[in-house]
């Protein structure tokens, strides 16, 4: 495969394209493995209490099976990690499906029936699982996700709300959502002379490497994990997992690999979960839709093991300008598991509560809710006061508003009926930040003529491999197919997870850097030709990163959704999707478009299908598969078109880049809930929309 | 899953005789269901008999138009049969209204009848639940019962029957052939299934070790007009959130007969004969197919989060009556 | 329960290569492939026929090989994503799928490869599906609402649908090997 002169902006397909779709790509628990054993999870069956006997007696005499671990008998970890990951040490139980025992059999299905004759007896306490506004849990904590703080106010939010025209004053509720990748948490571990090898399915391995270290005393050198390739994350596998931690204990105590998947059913929980959400909006603005005052209240949970606490209201402290304002957040601790990190953690719930108050303040107002956005657009950040490195909202809504016919739109609700359906269109404005974190990278010239990069980068399925790849071969200035990219593997230079929509500016920028300075080095030493012995360049760029100018940094971007809903039964279709997003220089449009439509997928599916259905009497969910907990399928999506505008962003990072894993998702649910409204004139603040909640409430005549 | 025997029979009677020779022994056919409960452990047989092998794979025509269709026949093969395409199409669409692909490839018409609940406590051994353990509780009465039932449940369960072909053979007055110990017998498809009452965990009527070799669907000319009407969130891959067969013969405006079905509303795919009887002889005009399913409805009893389920299938029957007598009186096309 | 659990000799035809293995009654035809014969591309997504990841032909037809014990389908003849280039040389339908991006992180692509080649072969029979109009008629074609409708066995978290069905929809007016002849 030879690059073009520019390889970035081409459409380029994935390098490991042929890998995947000839099956041989391997995901955590293929690689071959000598002697391998098989490990099976076993969890609470309580939602608080301890465990005061364990009966593994049936269990260890299922044949094939070689251990069953508890907290009696596990391998110690080190009390220094997380909470979370401290797996098999003690007898408390925090919530319901908390992970409690491991078997490890000569197979699956040894593994599978050992697992379920395993007899575990609690002390029960009472449990509190259900997320309210009065929770009596509720405190401030000290910051958000990741550091943001916790509450904000500029200017005097209470008496602009007062003076305003027109006050908007609702509350939004968002359920659990689960990330469910396609691939289950995994892990395979073995042991070799005391260095552990792990073969993680997860998002950075630089990060499990670290914790692995540190959880069994081990020098950093002596843990290798590997994510060649991973099935999805969404954000599940970002940090560090039971998964690797239980399979390398199981691996130790067995003296064997040990293969570990977690079932589908046992993702609901211990691999973590967006939090359910508790919103209030308040907006005042003039008559005309100018905000005057915005006020975000955001309650969510957390487990008692540890904090966690989501950003919902961090967006609205960037996406429109007003005076007067105010943002904060409250948690309560329930006993819970802990929720996590899932595709645009903050900006995506946030974003549901935010646009769907911006839609009503339209029609409060008689305002077309794109004239309204730009109306409150922004020149600088409105709490910070600095200016945005860039910042195209306006053109994203313009773009969008011309490629989706928005400007014939009749904005009465409920006015439009096509034989059976009702019809409507909404839509929505998203933001998302530019984040560019550092890394390390390493470029080597080879006296063949070939390049080597390596860096611990991680393709969940983002295309950060082949984006890179082409970063690389435009900074060398050589044909691509004399470049390879390793990535996916703790032995090379250390860089941060795949999240946050970060890949392609962080770790490509430490990916430019490093080849621009071998480049720079060939030319200058060598006449352009690597030495005999090869010549290879390791440099870092969190200094670079860390001194970039102080400028709001964010993705910005538009939704443009038609719904229709059948007025006999209250199905929920969407015929059609369009974003139009603006996400600084695209390296690779492919999968780019690729990104964009699955987030905004994602959206469709928040919005329609998903919910973890609590049933507090027992404290977890109890639609525990993908039977019963809904993602889109494949008939869920007719059209669906992702665009972007041109954007030269040189002051956001030096390649120009922000990154879209994210932003699709952003605004898309409340873009589907306004369509809804358009096509019903019915509101709905809570998610998901589904067909109870408008069955009856239709015209069937 | 606890280790079991495997026998592949190629004949009925050894089959049943294999079956009914031991208590934990079960029949296994396309897996779909069974695979997964055992899976799951809410199913343990020491023995499966594998019948995908018997000479019942064949849908035959019947001298007067009926059709008997054998019970290994699978879904898939079933819904792409020329002959039921033509006369029943009711029941063609409510196949391919249920799973996947996939599944239909797999799941054979005996095994379908007889699948699980998808009550989500039902399907998890850590919840209490009168059908898999009796006298366990019915953790869904004040649980999580969006998908349950609005009619003929007991306080001891309130489960539905999944299925969609089911609630069509229920509206064409199919009957199930079965082979018992005690010899072979006919079973009308309405009282295959039971309600829950006291002893959720009696699914059938079908006697213990007995197997269905085949389901009889008498002639119905009129079914030639009939459709299924299936409402989910999810457009594909979901079980109904209510379901409607229909099947209706009109005559100078009155309905001169009529058959329904109704799914996920009962713990059997529900024949609403009230609804039924209120309709025939009467004009085909919407308020009469109103007045006729809210009649059936009146029995309903909606849970804390299914009370949906009324207006739902009220509003289904309605309107798939409606586009039928449309269909009838104007061949243009419809507008969905 | 501390009986040596019960196991049986399966033969099986895999990508047109004879196996004969002894196998645990319990395992299925995925973990048969997976755990036995490291054939790797049919993926466990669910293990409950929830996903389609493990989706495979069996015998010609698509089916999901976590639902089926591996005893159950002796003397089967199986088709996993292993199958399908010949000689190097990837189907058409591997191709569309990496030309149009068809995938992004790849787990469900080999069940979406497998049933898109079962779901095309049923096609062609004129297997009518829940959006078909006329029934007697059967499909009217390769068209979008049938492709989609008839692929929503097979769940894509990263929904890559949009590109799946135009992949398959090329797939179609290039393919030009029988899609039955895949035994």
């Amino acid at each position: 495969m030879s690059a073009p002169a520019t390889a970035i902006g081409r459409e380029q397909p994935r390098l490991e394209g042929r890998a995947k779709v000839t099956g041989t790509a391997r995901y955590a628990v293929e690689h071959p493995a000598d002697g391998v054993a098989y490990g099976w999870a076993v969890q609470a069956s309580v939602a608080k209490g301890r465990i005061v006997r364990i009966d593994t007696g049936d269990a260890e005499r299922e044949p094939g099976v070689l251990a069953v671990l508890t907290h009696e008998n596990s391998p110690r970890l080190h009390p220094a990690e997380s909470p979370e990951l401290l797996l098999l040490q003690q007898p408390r139980v925090r919530y319901r499906g908390e992970i409690v025992a491991l078997v490890v059999a000569e197979s699956l299905e040894s593994a599978r029936e050992a697992a379920r004759l395993l007899r575990i007896d609690y002390d029960t306490e009472p449990h509190s699982s259900v997320l309210t506004e009065h929770h009596p849990s509720l405190y401030k904590p000290d910051h958000v996700n990741p550091s943001f703080p916790t509450d904000t106010s500029v200017g005097d939010f209470d008496s602009g709300y007062a003076a305003a025209e027109v006050r908007l004053d609702q509350t939004y509720r968002t359920p659990a959502y689960h990330n469910n990748p396609m691939e289950p948490h995994a892990a395979t571990a073995s042991w070799t002379d005391g260095r552990l090898l792990v073969h993680d399915s997860s998002q950075g391995t630089t990060d499990v490497q670290v914790v692995l270290g540190r959880l069994f005393e081990l020098p950093a050198e002596a843990v290798r994990a590997i994510a060649e390739h991973v099935g999805g994350g969404f954000g599940s596998k970002g940090t560090t997992r039971c998964t690797p931690v239980l399979a390398a204990m199981a691996a130790r105590q067995v003296g064997r690999p040990v293969r570990l998947a977690l079932t589908r059913q046992q993702l609901f929980g211990p691999i973590g979960y967006r939090t359910p959400i508790i919103q209030r909006i308040r907006l005042g603005a003039d008559a005309d839709g100018r905000l005057a005052a915005i006020c975000h209240d955001a309650i969510s949970q957390s487990s008692t093991i540890e904090e966690f606490a989501e950003q919902t209201a961090v967006l609205t402290r960037a996406l429109y300008a007003a005076p007067h304002r105010r943002t904060t957040h409250r948690l309560a601790r329930l006993d819970v598991p802990t929720p996590s990190w899932m595709r645009a953690p903050g900006e995506c719930p946030g974003s549901f509560a935010l646009e769907s108050a911006m839609d009503e303040l339209a029609v409060a107002c008689g305002v077309d809710p794109v004239e309204l956005r730009l109306r409150n657009d922004t020149e600088v950040d409105p709490e910070e006061g600095v200016p945005f490195s860039s910042r195209k909202l306006a053109a994203c809504l313009r773009d969008g508003a011309r490629r989706f016919g928005w400007a014939d739109r009749d904005p009465a609700p409920g006015a439009r009926r096509r034989g059976r359906w009702l019809i409507g269109t909404g839509m929505a404005g998203a933001i998302y930040p530019a984040r560019i974190p550092g890394a390390s990278a390493e470029a080597a010239a080879g006296p063949d003529g070939t390049y080597q990069v390596r860096i611990n980068a991680t393709d969940i399925g983002t295309g950060a491999r082949t984006a890179l790849w082409q970063i690389a071969t435009d900074a060398l200035g050589v044909p691509g197919d004399r470049v390879a990219v390793s990535i996916g593997d703790s032995d090379l230079p250390p860089a941060l997870v795949a999240g946050g929509s970060t890949g392609t500016a962080g770790w490509g920028l430490a990916v430019h850097r490093a080849c621009q300075e071998l480049r720079r080095q060939l030319d200058d030493r060598y006449a352009g030709t690597a030495p005999p012995d090869g010549l290879a360049v390791r440099l870092d760029t969190t200094d670079e990163a860390a001194a970039l100018p102080r400028l709001a940094r964010y993705a910005f971007g538009a939704h443009f959704v038609e719904a229709r809903v059948d007025v006999d039964s209250g199905e929920i279709r969407i015929p059609r999707m369009l974003g139009v997003f603006a996400t600084g220089r695209v390296v690779n449009p492919s999968t780019a478009r690729s990104q964009l439509i699955g987030g905004m997928t994602m959206g469709i599916s928040m919005a329609l299908h998903e919910e973890g259905l609590l049933d507090h009497r027992f404290g977890d969910w109890v639609n525990r598969d993908l039977a019963t907990y809904h993602v889109t399928a494949c008939a869920d999506v007719e059209r669906i078109e992702a665009y972007w505008v041109p954007e030269e962003d040189d002051e956001g990072n030096p390649l120009g880049t922000k990154g879209l894993g994210e932003i699709g998702i952003v605004g898309s649910a409340a873009a589907v809930a306004n369509a809804v409204y358009h096509a019903t004139g019915l509101r709905f603040r809570t998610l998901p929309i589904q067909l109870d909640k408008l069955v009856d409430r239709l015209p069937t005549g | 899953m606890r280790s079991f025997r495997y026998e592949r029979s190629t004949d009925p009677g050894r089959a049943v005789a294999l079956v009914a020779g031991e208590p934990d022994a079960a029949y296994l056919g396309g897996g779909t269901n069974l695979v997964d409960l055992m899976k799951l452990g809410v199913a343990r047989p020491g023995l499966l008999v594998d019948v995908t092998r018997l000479p019942l794979d064949s849908v035959e025509s019947l001298p007067d138009g009926g059709l008997r269709i054998g019970a290994t026949v699978r879904n898939s093969d079933l819904a792409a049969h020329p002959t039921v395409r033509r006369d029943f199409p009711v029941l063609a669409r409510a196949l391919l209204a249920g799973a996947s692909g996939q599944l239909r490839n797999m799941a054979t018409v005996g095994g379908n009848l007889l699948q699980r609940t998808r009550c989500a406590y039902f399907q998890d051994v850590t919840r209490p639940c009168n059908k898999r353990v009796p006298g366990d509780g019915c953790s869904a009465l004040e649980g999580q019962n969006r998908d349950l039932a609005i009619l003929g449940w007991s306080p001891q369960c309130v489960a539905t029957h999944p299925s969609d072909m089911a609630v069509a053979l229920v509206a064409l007055d199919a009957v199930v052939e079965v082979l018992e110990p005690a010899g072979a017998r006919d079973i009308p498809l309405a009282e295959f299934h039971r309600l829950p009452g006291e002893r959720p965990d009696q699914e059938t009527t079908l006697a213990p070790g007995g197997l269905i070799t085949a389901v009889r669907i008498p002639a119905l000319p009129f079914a030639r007009r009939s459709t299924y009407r299936k409402a989910r969130d999810r457009a594909s891959f979901a079980f109904a959130a209510g379901s409607v067969a229909v099947a209706l013969d009109l005559a100078g405006g009155l309905v001169r007969d009529v058959r329904l079905g109704w799914g996920a509303v009962a713990h059997r795919p529900w024949r609403p004969r009230l609804a039924e009887a209120a309709l025939r002889g009467q004009p085909a005009t919407e308020e009469t197919f109103r007045l006729a399913a809210e009649e059936e409805l009146a029995a309903a009893r909606p849970l804390t989060h299914n009370a949906f389920k009324i207006p739902l299938i009220r509003n289904l029957t309605v309107r798939t009556l409606v586009d039928l007598a449309e269909d009838a009186t104007d061949p243009a096309e419809r507008d969905r | 329960m501390t009986e040596p659990p019960h196991r049986s000799p399966v033969r099986l035809s895999v990508n047109g290569r004879p196996y004969e293995l002894d196998l645990d009654n319990r395992t299925t035809l995925l973990d048969a492939l997976r755990e036995h014969l490291a054939l790797t591309g049919a993926k466990k997504g669910c293990d409950h026929g929830q996903c389609g990841s493990c989706t495979v032909l069996l015998d010609g037809r698509r089916v999901k090989s976590c639902l089926v014990f591996a005893v159950a389908a002796d003397g089967g003849d199986l088709v996993s994503v292993e199958g399908l280039a010949e000689d190097g040389q990837l189907h058409p339908l591997q191709s569309c799928f990496v030309e149009h991006d068809a995938f992004q992180c790849g787990y469900c692509t080999s069940g979406q490869l497998c049933s898109a080649l079962g779901m095309l072969d049923e096609l062609r029979r004129g297997w009518p599906s829940v959006v078909t109009a006329d029934l007697a008629a059967g499909p009217n074609g390769v068209t979008d609402p049938e492709i989609r409708e008839r692929m929503s066995g097979n769940l894509c978290r990263c929904a890559a649908y949009p590109h799946i069905v135009s992949a398959i929809r090329e797939a179609a007016t290039v393919e030009t090997r029988p899609m039955g002849s895949l035994r």
